[in-house]
């Protein structure tokens, strides 16, 4: 809980905490229009602590529709446990995160779901024992409405639910350059090919927000390549894309803004030039001092 | 390297090689179909197989008579397609499914004996809906505390749901503890020339109603297992966090995993109280949810025929047995049934670990693990 208290507030600066008014429970209440575009999903002010140790520490940030959003920090710097915090997995200690001006704070994981947030493991957590298609299909299933009864009868539903799954779930193998192997069991696929199979699943569901969580550890340069051009796809069909990585250049090439974690606390945002130049993410990454900064 | 390899190793065992079911998958429909009704049509016969020469007196049993032997195959068959639901494709690890299978039992025999402090003496049609409600109740009963476990936490607590019920059974005045429930009615159905169908000097007719349950409820689990909800149970039992993230509500598949286990196993104790015409609390042993779980196991896990022929297979050996005399003790071999089977078990499980009839998906994950061992 000693964390350096050096720096906070003074990094407020353009896009970020804008706290409005804090409409979250006027449920359809617009956000406030930013600059470049709407915002679509805010962090204010969260913190998260497990016992002592505080994982997040009053981190305000926010993304806008349409963007790729890079959210990057040494090892231990609370990256993944951002994405746990908006993803449901964990409950903030205090602050607010708002999904298109309604609070999310405390929903169920599948609710979160189904609103529009899907996302990647860092390790990739496939259903190993079901095929690729299976695996997509289970992110379609998402937005079905097939009941137990209809399943159990095969009642028209589940026939139109189960083509339409299925030629959506085709679809996306294809997009994301896998469909040759919809027929295998997700465990026998290549290593590059399960992180697809990832990034195809939590697209069935449907997001307006994509968290890649490191989708490019264990990547060669060539494989980085094209997973960004498939990154770039993604966000040129109208999804916002949320990118956890730790390959700086990769980061630089393909995100619109950055946000940058050490210790839990946001260090500096801003586009990739100015974030590449901030003495403190400098200070960061190659462990100069803060203070000499 | 291992790209074109990989490619290479898949495209060769994706259907390619694989075996009978492989086979199976490749024909069409109406090969399929022929092929199904020519095993309904033989399971039909099966009663009849000790008329065959040379091979039948074999499969018969001896120490009990072979329609009886037949009708034990289908209620424990039923019992393993039910928890087949709840193991193979939730991965819920329920020890304690005899519990539904008395449950049912039980609810037949309050609502239609006479020994019931009820006295309603219904006919035993009339009592089904009742027992398979009940039943089902008693799966959300059992399922709604134990959401929040898994493996064998799961395992322990539902250990405890049978002892519960057997206990219960025994002591209870209700459920006459050891006296128990005597003069069951049958199944409705007479001859024409008024005899009744469901007798008690012969079970075949009970094994073709049973038979014809476990066609139906194949037909079922089947298309459950094939949609939405059986995608769901086995994204459940793949990883439970990752499914919730990805949009499966788990509490609610797994509550309705366990009521259609729990709604199978009642039925397969509706079909026992139909025949047996007595039932006490020492039916509903512990060994019993054991042993429909080695053969689900057996059979193979998360496979509808695997958990049949395991099914089958639990019943019939101890069966078999019966009645042959061991050559050194000169006792009746049944007395060996649990010590065979602990040698047929772990024989299988050293040739053939996935099961005897494996899920595809069960059969590959093994195959690929003994790549890892021993790469090319």
């Amino acid at each position: 809980m000693s964390e350096p208290h050096i720096e906070t507030p003074q990094e407020l600066d353009d896009a970020n905490a804008k706290p409005v008014d804090r409409p979250a429970q006027t449920g359809a209440a617009k956000p406030s229009p930013d600059k470049k575009g709407d915002v679509l999903l805010e962090m204010e002010n969260v913190t998260l602590r497990f016992g002592g140790v505080v994982a997040l520490n009053d981190v305000s940030f926010a993304l806008r529709k349409g963007e790729i959003f890079g959210l990057i920090g040494p090892n231990g710097a609370g990256k993944t446990t951002c994405f746990n915090a908006m993803t449901g997995v964990y409950r903030p200690t205090s602050g607010a995160i708002r999904f298109k001006g309604e609070s999310i704070v405390g929903k169920k994981k599948h609710e979160i779901t189904r609103g529009g947030i899907a996302r990647t493991f860092q390790n990739v957590r496939l259903f190993p024992e079901m095929t690729a298609l299976e695996n997509v299909m289970v992110g379609a299933d998402a937005h079905h409405k097939t009941s137990v009864l209809s399943a159990l009868f095969r009642l028209p539903r589940f026939w139109k639910e189960e083509h339409e799954g299925r030629d959506k779930s085709l679809e996306l193998l294809r997009f994301v350059g896998i469909e040759h192997r919809a027929g295998e069991v997700s465990r026998n696929l290549s290593y590059g090919e399960q992180r697809r199979l990832e990034i195809a699943r939590a697209l069935a569901t449907d997001p307006t927000l994509l968290c890649l969580d490191e989708p490019a550890a264990g990547f060669n340069p060539a494989e980085k390549a094209e997973l960004l051009e498939l990154i770039r796809k993604i966000r040129d069909t109208g999804v916002t894309v949320l990118l956890i990585e730790h390959d700086m250049r990769l980061v630089m090439g393909v995100t619109d803004r950055i946000v940058v974690l050490e210790f839990g606390k946001k260090i500096a945002e801003g586009t990739p030039a100015e974030v590449r130049d901030d003495p403190k993410v400098i200070a960061a990454y190659l462990g100069v001092p803060t203070d000499a900064a | 390297m291992s790209e074109s390899v990989a490619a290479t190793s898949a495209k060769k065992s994706w259907r390619g090689n694989g075996g009978v079911r492989g086979w199976y998958g490749r024909q069409s429909l109406v090969v399929r179909v022929v092929l199904g009704i020519v095993f309904a049509v033989l399971a039909v016969l099966l009663p009849y197989v000790g008329d065959v020469p040379v091979i039948g007196p074999q499969i018969i049993t001896v120490g009990i008579d072979w329609p009886s032997a037949l009708f034990n195959m289908s209620y424990y068959v039923l019992l393993a397609l039910g928890l087949n639901v709840v193991v193979g494709f939730a991965g819920l690890l329920d020890l304690g499914y005899v519990g539904f299978f008395a449950v049912g039992a039980y609810t037949v025999a309050l609502f239609t004996s006479p020994d019931s402090v009820l006295h309603t003496e219904w006919k035993w049609v009339a009592a089904i809906p009742v027992a398979l409600a009940v039943t089902m109740v008693s799966g959300l009963i059992l399922g709604w505390p134990t959401l929040r476990l898994r493996g064998d936490y799961l395992a322990i607590v539902t250990l405890g749901f049978a002892e519960i019920i057997r206990i219960f059974a025994t002591s209870s005045e209700t459920l006459r503890g050891d006296r128990g429930f005597s003069d069951l009615p049958h199944p409705p159905g007479d001859y024409s020339d008024g005899k009744a169908i469901f007798g008690v000097a012969d079970a075949t007719p009970y094994y073709w109603l049973g038979l014809a349950v476990i066609i139906v409820v194949i037909f079922a689990v089947r298309n459950l297992d094939r949609s939405r909800v059986g995608r769901s149970w086995l994204a459940i039992r793949e990883d439970e966090e990752a499914a919730e993230i990805m949009g499966v509500r788990t509490i609610k598949y797994k509550l309705w995993a366990f009521a259609i286990g729990a709604f199978i196993g009642g039925l397969g104790g509706v079909m026992f109280a139909g025949q047996q015409g007595f039932m006490n609390s020492q039916t509903f042993q512990l060994q019993f949810s054991i042993l429909v779980l080695a053969g689900v196991v057996m059979g193979g896990s998360g496979n509808i025929f695997g958990a049949i022929l395991g099914g089958a297979l639990i019943s019939y050996i101890p069966d078999r047995l019966r009645g042959i005399e061991d050559p050194i003790w000169h006792t009746d071999l049944f007395g060996f049934r649990f010590a065979i089977f602990g040698a047929v078990i772990i024989a299988i499980m050293i040739f053939r670990p996935q099961g005897l009839i494996p899920s595809r998906r069960r059969a590959m994950e093994l195959k690929d693990r003994e790549k890892e061992v021993a790469p090319q």
